[in-house]
């Protein structure tokens, strides 16, 4: 009855031997080395049996700090993809000129610039910025844990998911050829037939539903869970900034959904929404994915100025200066980034009166960003700054951003904006303020915050060469691009005539050389320091004078983040307590309420990520097969009540009296 | 620190002694310059808060290092009114004046505007007419189209000096963008609909055109040549292009609009007087209806049930190169007015030839079969007579 | 959660609570799906703006006008309201703890909502057998993608609603189940609040263009 024909299409829909990129030599010998890597790491996992530890004390886990430190690790996993992909492209660009093709075909450099986009936003900056607000938020605010800690750990493994379909269009088809915003009618099935759209679609779809989540939580741990008599205007910057960035997260990533969902249906069903006929309209794509996409650079960098907040005033060992006002700066930026969007597409030709509004309301922005870099400033002024790491980063921030934000400006005045629009100035301005911002803040965030997870301090050696290595790079590789905008170069170019302008773009491409030693550097930071751990040791769980409430408990913090829930009196609430001579109390413990952990998140993520692999091959019976097994799934989870359990106070206790000798050991405090 | 600044004083200051062509800040058409300059004043507007910023970040920076115990140290001072009203202010008066320049210059350089001035001492003579060119994005090269003239060519652009230009723009593929860096500013090519620029040449020359919106697979070599001419070279240059030979009528056009790569300059002596209007509306194939017919017919409410199952389908069409999985095969709308009526106010026909009173369901094939097998119909007026044969 | 704590900033700083209660199992939860009910508005408010911008895009195909049976969709309407009336009396069951009052009130909104379900994939197959599928126009595809998302929210709601019905037949009206019945109960609001969105804006206002 079945033809074989048919019986192989419907099991492998459009799947085929030939979807394998096998005549792509670099992505053959990519493949080869992950795969090697890949088998070791397992036979390493295999070996040490740590599959039960991993299984049971990570993927399962509800515990806020564990899931932020896996954001991390997947995000500087996939800074090492999107990284790969910035180098080949900048050596594509440096060798293509005087007629050479360069070693890359369009049908692949094109993939790969779409890639590198996607990635560094979605699966680099995003988990970063979410596994910092996810480790820190809950301990400044002195509670215990998120208030849902069970979708915690589901956000996170979606996120995860969509990362691991981005992965596998590496080896299993390909990825988009649309750029990283995916436009249609490019993006549509007509100029894009293959799979790779859907890749980006289903990738995208996957993890926003993850970001969603995790914004709608931490927006309930912010407002409902902060230690008593923390107000408001008492929350330490940083947790400001993580309530301004999860309302934006709220507030925009549905639209993401809902712009992606109705490209999907262009593609897969044949709907009119972005097509050229049938009335369709694909400007209307370019408005409603800016209406996301511009409050999402805010998202990035709002937690990334709460780091810079933090990272002041301790290593200046003084108050935050103006306080109120920075609150109020995030507070308007987050309302102001809705107003914005037009200006990514002023060449659109909406109108002069149109163009100026959304060009002046970009310019407003700047005022509050300016009163923030102000504020910092003051904070420096009449203090005590020690240049550890953290603040070296921010000073390479505060020098580099201002630059960002003056070509910002520049770009948001409309005929400055049609000369310079696409142009490299744009990718150097972008690269400007999301490197020297979100990146430098991620990393000041991670050395400011590491002792705080694994107690002990980065070493400050290669610390100190990664950020050289990062901040210089950063500038031969830019700098250039500016110039290039100048002169009239275009952005997403795979071949050049102008041999007059190869010289920019070896200088580019020394430029991403040297964030390549950065990012080795920054890896053999890690390595080092956990060797030299005993040495880097910090047992007092304050390395660096901290004020805030997450410095008061041990490094790293126990499973139940504060035996006894803080009160909060002023701004910095740890800083008071140590001045007004607190005494860590050491007994009268008690039986601790804590969520269980759970499979259900990974299960539920892996099948969502199967559906998506489906529906990206045609392979019906694939995304039928787990969308019913999601629901079961689900609703088999709904019949669990019993999802907590009790620390008993002897636990407890036995964890603090371990504390008391380590403090009391000699050299404790040295 | 030091480092990070003299690369930033260096490289640009290298990149003038070196002499690279600095294309967007020295152009050679007023409306670019005007450009240029604005981006040149609101940079040295915006370097009036910026330089000061990170002077005193390095500065505060070394003053107030931990190692320096002879500067102060105020561990609670956290506030200062005064302070923090110049820490608002100074930015807001920035803003204040940016604003203004940005409103006053959106407005004068609106690239919908026609040009008053050539350049910044000579106004439009009297009783010039700008040079119309109507171009159109094709995967992946430059149609332009010389109404005035009648010639049309690809990948190469000319113009007289001092003589404003109006550019009508679209697009017959994807989103590009159109941009000649020493002439003006870019505006978008977009399929179906029409962008205007308004610019002028001011020295001769031979410039750079580009597209600067990724469009796919061919956009790196999606480029052409602009010249600027004098008028006596320009008119040889139209000439050349006349005596050059070459048809391009709707045919010739369906053949160049088919994808191609890197495509060497040409020109045609002739034109389809229609044929920009055609592209615009998405219309050049025979029997697809024109996107103005549609949306005049759709401002006065559809065809209703009598034009549900209008949609032709055909293997073969670029516009309408579907492929979804669930959805039917490739299809589009057909014209129900004469392709020739385009030439002149066309979408206000569309009514008379409409049957009047209700028209809802009658006699029409049903949805499958409709799309069985259709031939494909030379002039599509078959909805016409269909309905008239039932009414 | 922000007890009030007497803290004379004199001699004896309190800084930590001695004697503390956990957080009640699902404090913020209504909160929470307040937040997520909000970002589900928003997928709606696109979908609405998406008709708003296309609506009028026939492709000189058929207008609501030839397609739309008000009084169809007049009775639809009052399907929904009456779920949620109907809805309104479970809530009061379960306010005075009965829980087969519970169970019956909202059985009886499963079988409103899924006469409503019902009654819109019978419009929808209608008019996809005249020809007007959502392929046809740009107006025709953003109108089967608001009405149709706000179905589907529907038929999430129903199998939400039977898993809740089973779950107070095992568990009882225990604190946990009369948290999920108040969300459901938000859902099922909210769901009614979209629909009067759509019955005016897409099928009234769209009878009158």
């Amino acid at each position: 009855m079945f033809d074989h024909i048919d019986l192989v299409k419907a099991v492998f829909g459009r799947l085929t031997l030939e979807s394998l990129p096998l005549h792509e030599p670099i992505v053959v010998v990519t493949f080869i080395v992950v795969a090697l890597g890949g088998a070791a790491l397992l036979g390493v996992l295999t070996y040490f049996r740590l599959w039960g530890y991993l299984w049971k004390e990570w993927f399962t886990t509800v515990d806020h700090k564990r899931i932020g430190i896996m954001y991390m690790v997947l995000g500087i996993i996939m800074l090492l993809r999107g990284f790969s992909d910035a180098i080949m492209m900048r050596l594509q660009q440096a060798i293509a000129f005087n007629g050479s093709e360069g070693y890359l075909t369009a049908h692949h450099y094109d993939q790969v610039f779409t890639a590198h986009g996607v990635i560094m936003i979605f699966f680099v900056a995003m988990p970063m910025v979410t596994g910092l607000m996810n480790y820190v938020v809950p301990l400044q605010i002195g509670a215990r844990d998120v208030s849902f800690p069970f979708l915690n750990n589901f956000s996170f493994w979606m996120t995860v998911g969509g990362a691991v379909l981005v992965m596998m269009s590496l080896f299993v088809g390909e990825f988009a050829r649309t750029g990283w915003l995916a436009y249609p009618p490019l993006s549509n099935i007509g100029y894009s037939p293959d799979v790779g759209v859907d890749y980006y679609i289903w990738a995208l779809q996957v993890a926003g539903v993850g970001t969603t989540l995790s914004g709608i939580n931490l927006i309930c741990t912010i407002v409902k869970m902060r230690a008593p008599g923390m107000t408001m205007m008492k929350m330490p910057v940083f947790t400001w900034t993580a309530l301004c960035t999860n309302v934006l997260i709220v507030a925009s990533f549905p639209v993401l959904t809902a712009v992606l969902a109705l490209l999907s249906l262009d593609r897969y069903v044949g709907t009119n929404f972005f097509t050229n006929d049938f009335g369709g309209n694909p400007m209307m794509y370019v408005n409603l994915i800016w209406i996301w996409g511009h409050p999402e650079v805010y998202i990035l960098i709002l937690p990334a100025f709460g780091i810079f907040s933090e990272v002041t005033s301790t290593f200046s060992g003084k108050k935050l200066f103006g306080y109120t006002s920075m609150v109020y700066a995030t507070v308007v930026i987050t309302i102001l980034s809705y107003l914005v969007w037009l200006h990514h597409f002023f060449t659109m030709g909406s109108g002069a009166s149109v163009n100026s509004f959304f060009g002046i309301t970009t310019m407003i922005i700047s005022i509050p960003t300016g009163a923030k870099i102000f504020n910092w400033l003051f904070t420096m002024y009449r203090g005590r700054i020690r240049f550890d790491l953290p603040m070296m980063w921010t000073l390479a921030f505060m020098l580099t951003f201002v630059i960002g934000g003056m070509t910002g400006v520049l770009l948001a005045v409309p005929p400055a904006d049609f000369v310079l629009h696409n142009s490299l100035f744009l990718v150097a301005h972008f690269h400007n303020v999301i490197i020297g911002g979100v990146l430098f803040g991620m990393f000041a965030g991670i050395a400011y915050w590491f002792p705080k997870a694994f107690g002990f301090k980065l070493d400050p050696f290669w610390g100190k060469l990664s950020f050289w290595f990062w901040v210089v790079g950063f500038y031969f590789a830019f700098m250039p691009l500016y110039a290039l905008g100048l002169m009239g170069v275009t952005r997403r170019l795979r071949v050049f005539d102008d041999p007059s302008l190869q010289i920019w773009f070896i200088i580019a491409a020394f430029g991403a050389f040297l964030i390549l030693l950065g990012i080795g550097s920054f890896l053999v930071q890690i390595y080092v320091s956990i060797r030299n751990r005993e040495a880097l040791r910090d047992v007092t769980g304050d390395p660096w004078q901290g004020r805030t409430l997450e410095w008061a408990t041990s490094s790293p913090p126990p499973d139940y983040n504060f035996a006894f829930t803080p009160v909060v009196h002023e701004l910095d609430a740890w800083h008071d307590m140590k001045r007004r001579g607190y005494e860590r109390p050491l007994g009268g413990f008690k039986p601790i309420h804590m969520p269980s952990n759970t499979g259900t998140g990974i299960i539920l993520a892996g099948l969502a990520t199967a559906m998506g692999f489906g529906l990206i091959w045609y392979m019906w019976w694939l995304a039928a097969a787990s969308f019913v097994a999601i629901l079961a799934v689900a609703i088999g989870h709904t019949f669990n009540y019993h999802r907590d359990f009790d620390i008993p106070a002897d636990h407890v206790a036995g964890v603090e009296a371990a504390r008391s000798r380590a403090l009391a050991a000699p050299g404790a405090h040295a | 620190m030091v480092r990070n600044l003299k690369s930033l004083v260096v490289l640009p200051l290298a990149a003038f002694l070196s002499g690279c062509n600095f294309v967007v800040l020295r152009p050679a058409g007023d409306v670019a310059s005007q450009q240029a300059d604005l981006v040149t004043i609101s940079t040295i507007l915006m370097l009036l808060i910026i330089v000061p910023v990170m002077a005193l970040t390095i500065f505060f920076a070394w003053r107030y290092r931990h190692s320096n115990a002879a500067a102060d140290y105020d561990p609670d001072w956290d506030h200062s009114t005064q302070l923090e009203l110049v820490i608002w202010a100074a930015p807001l008066l920035i803003i204040i004046c940016l604003g203004a320049l940005t409103w006053m210059g959106t407005h004068l350089l609106d690239p919908y505007r026609s040009l008053d001035r050539v350049s910044s001492n000579q106004p439009v003579p009297a009783k010039t007419a700008p040079l119309v060119v109507n171009v159109v994005a094709l995967d992946w090269k430059w149609l332009f189209i010389y109404p005035e003239y009648g010639i049309a060519t690809v990948n190469d652009l000319a113009a007289p000096v001092d003589r404003p230009i109006s550019f009508r723009i679209t697009s017959a593929t994807v989103m590009n963008s159109f941009y000649i860096p020493a002439l003006a500013g870019q505006i978008y090519a977009m399929a179906g609909m029409e962008t205007k620029l308004h610019a002028v040449i001011n020295e001769p020359g031979t410039f750079e055109g580009f597209s600067a919106n990724y469009s796919g697979a061919g956009f790196s070599g999606m480029r052409f040549t602009f010249h600027g001419l004098d008028k006596r070279g320009f008119d040889a240059w139209v000439a050349k292009a006349k005596s050059g030979g070459g048809d391009l009528s709707r045919e010739a056009y369906m053949q160049l609009e088919r994808p191609s790569e890197n495509v060497p300059a040409r020109s045609f002596a002739k034109v389809d007087p229609d044929l920009y209007r055609a592209i615009l509306n998405m219309c050049v194939e025979p029997g697809k209806m024109c996107m103005s017919e549609m949306m005049a017919i759709d401002a006065k409410g559809g065809l209703g049930m009598a034009g549900i199952n209008n949609t032709m389908p055909l293997t073969y069409d670029k516009q309408a190169r579907r492929g979804t999985v669930f959805g039917p095969g490739p299809a589009y709308v057909a014209g129900i007015c004469d392709i020739a009526e385009l030439g002149g106010e066309g979408p206000q026909d569309a009514k008379p030839r409409l049957p009047s009173g209700p028209v809802v369901g009658a006699g029409l094939p049903k949805p499958d079969l409709a799309r069985v097998s259709l031939p494909p119909l030379e002039r599509a007026t078959y909805l016409i007579p269909r309905l008239e044969k039932n009414s | 959660m922000t007890a009030p704590v007497a803290t004379p900033l004199a001699a004896e700083p309190v800084f930590y609570l001695a004697d503390e209660h956990a957080h009640a199992e699902g404090h913020s939860t209504m909160l929470g799906f307040w937040i997520y009910l909000m970002s589900d508005c928003l997928i709606f408010a696109i979908l609405f703006a998406t008709f708003g911008v296309l609506g009028g895009n026939y492709a000189a195909g058929p207008a609501p006008k030839d397609l739309f049976d008000l009084s169809l969709v007049a009775v639809n309407t009052g399907m929904l309201l009456m779920s949620s009336i109907t809805y309104g009396f479970g809530m009061l069951q379960m306010q005075q703890g009965k829980v087969f009052g519970t169970q019956f009130w909202l059985l009886v909104t499963a079988v409103f909502g899924m006469c409503f379900i019902g009654i819109e994939l019978y419009e929808f197959s209608h008019m996809i057998h005249e020809g007007a599928t959502p392929q046809r126009s740009a107006f025709l595809s953003s109108f089967f993608t608001l009405v149709g998302t706000h179905g589907l929210h529907v038929t999430f709601g129903l199998v939400w609603l039977f898993t809740l019905v089973v779950q107070i037949g095992i568990k009882g009206l225990t604190s946990a189940n009369r948290r999920r019945v108040m969300c459901l109960s938000m859902f099922w609001h909210f769901l009614d609040v979209v629909w009067i969105g759509v019955f005016t804006f897409v099928y009234l206002l769209g009878m009158l263009r």
